[in-house]
């Protein structure tokens, strides 16, 4: 093989290579003086904007009770078979109410269907993302986890009812 | 003075420099992750201690725990021999190179040097090529193609490159008229600097220094992506550390030597001290604080290269050493030839 010629040559200040490497250092230079983008996560945390889909969770009104009516669409629905509901009735104006509500955070997939497909609005993604367990047991998340007072879904609950 | 007393003098000042410069090293390391990180916009070690200052320690003690692996096909004794030639000649070749001037206290006159030789630049030069003894024999002893490649590299580069750092010393040594490295810095005064009157030669020892010492754009030695880990692939454990303390100790002692020959050592630029008439002490520290900021920012040169020049193919490496270090460092020598001739200094 011949020597293959250069598309282009040279000059002669970057063939002494010198000002090319001023031009290097100080593009480095401005790069280390760049603030930076990382979190330093433990002690600064990432807050989702309306639109991230963490861990589902049931709306719990006011007065304590979960909006939910234990339909079970969203266990039907649900592409991961995640959710596992049991229904029950009470004597208050709303008759059905869910005696079991399981999640199981193992096989969620964070898709967000059961919150679509919900027609009370009772079960919400929130901005929760640490998620951690340390064994199977823990994974399954009952009422006890999932219930979350509306005033801390108030962002999720208006983005849903703009885009839904 | 006596010999007891000498011995002493002596022997307190090897021991502050061995642990400035063990200081330094780990310092060095450490820094040189965080302006790796700076330069990729990341943020580099900062968990060990306030904003990660305790890292070198925790790397220390990580390797210390190691297990020491030798290859069966190794040649043990060297093998062993190898690091400790390299830590040996990095941390006595910075016996020579001076922090301050003399320190005049309790009636004795201390010349702020460990070994005041007059043959002080050669001593230097001698004992970084005895340096690539370490490496060769590293890559050789290990018993592994990729090691011997990175031996082999090593020594055809430091022998090319230690000849054109040789001649550009050569044009220092003309202005001071001696290889004594308190004499050059004594020569340059605080503003008559050979990096201004001899630029090229300060360019050619530079980058000559930054080969000498493996660095960037020429640590062909231990081309991670062609040679494993170059001559230490098969070293662990301490030994590796060894190896790894050895290489930043020449970068600083390629520093220290920068600042001895060409940037006027411990004086203070554009600036007398002496004309002051302040006290001894106060003239001696403010001349230690000079030198290690002349230090510290080409230290940070150093890492600063590193992180931003690609590294050089093996034959460009060598056809720059041979074609254009060489005859450059020879031009220098002529050029500080006519400037003594014409200025008669």
């Amino acid at each position: 093989m011949g020597v293959r010629k250069r598309e282009k040559d040279l000059n002669f200040w970057e063939k002494i290579y010198i000002p090319e490497i001023v031009k290097g250092l100080s593009l480095t230079l401005k790069n280390m003086i760049r603030p930076k983008f990382t979190m330093k996560y433990p002690e600064e945390k990432f807050i989702p904007p309306a639109s991230y889909r963490g861990r589902p969770v049931l709306v719990m009104e006011k007065n304590g009770v979960e909006r939910c009516v234990a339909c079970g669409l969203c266990s039907r629905v649900c592409p991961a078979l995640a959710i596992e509901v049991q229904a029950s009735e009470t004597e208050r104006e709303k008759e059905r109410y869910p005696e079991k509500f399981e999640i199981n955070m193992l096989r969620c997939i964070f898709c967000g269907f059961c919150e679509e497909v919900c027609p009370e609005e009772a079960i919400v993604m929130s901005k929760d993302y640490e998620l951690a367990f340390t064994n199977r047991e823990d994974a399954i998340y009952g009422k006890d986890k999932l219930l979350v007072p509306v005033s801390q879904l108030q962002d999720r609950i208006e983005f849903l009812r703009q885009y839904k | 003075m006596s010999i007891l007393e000498i011995i002493i003098f002596t022997l307190v000042k090897i021991v502050f420099i061995l642990i400035v410069m063990l200081l330094t090293v780990s310092y060095l390391v450490y820094f040189e992750r965080r302006v790796s990180a700076w330069v990729q916009n990341r943020l580099g070690p900062n968990r060990v201690g306030w904003e990660g200052i305790l890292q070198p320690f925790a790397d220390v003690f990580k390797l210390l725990l190691k297990e020491d692996i030798v290859p069966v096909k190794a040649n043990q004794f060297i093998h062993t021999l190898a690091p400790v030639i390299a830590l040996f000649v990095a941390f006595a070749t910075y016996a020579v190179i001076p922090i301050a001037s003399p320190l005049k206290i309790f009636g004795y006159e201390i010349p702020l040097v460990v070994a005041d030789i007059n043959i002080g630049v050669l001593y230097v030069l001698a004992l970084t090529s005895v340096g690539v003894y370490a490496i060769t024999l590293a890559g050789w002893s290990s018993g592994s193609k990729y090691s011997l490649f990175g031996g082999i590299r090593s020594s055809a580069q430091m022998i090319s490159y230690e000849i054109s750092m040789g001649f550009s010393v050569a044009g220092v040594i003309l202005f001071a008229e001696s290889l004594r490295p308190l004499a050059i810095v004594n020569a340059q005064g605080s503003w008559m600097w050979n990096a201004w009157m001899q630029p090229i030669g300060f360019i050619t020892f530079v980058v000559s220094a930054f080969a000498e010492t493996n660095r960037l754009p020429f640590d062909l030695p231990e081309a991670e992506p062609e040679l494993v880990g170059g001559y230490h692939t098969e070293y662990s454990s301490m030994k590796f550390a060894a190896f790894f303390l050895a290489e930043y100790a020449n970068i600083i002692i390629a520093a220290g030597m920068i600042v001895t020959l060409y940037l006027g050592g411990y004086n203070v630029p554009f600036f007398n001290i002496e004309s002051l008439g302040l006290a001894n002490w106060l003239t001696v520290l403010i001349q230690i604080g000079s030198f290690f900021v002349k230090m510290g920012a080409l230290l940070f040169f150093f890492l600063w290269i590193r992180w931003t020049l690609p590294r050089f193919r093996y034959d460009q490496l060598m056809s720059i050493g041979w074609k254009v270090m060489f005859p450059l460092s020879l031009i220098n020598l002529i050029w500080v030839a006519v400037l003594i001739m014409i200025f008669n200094l």
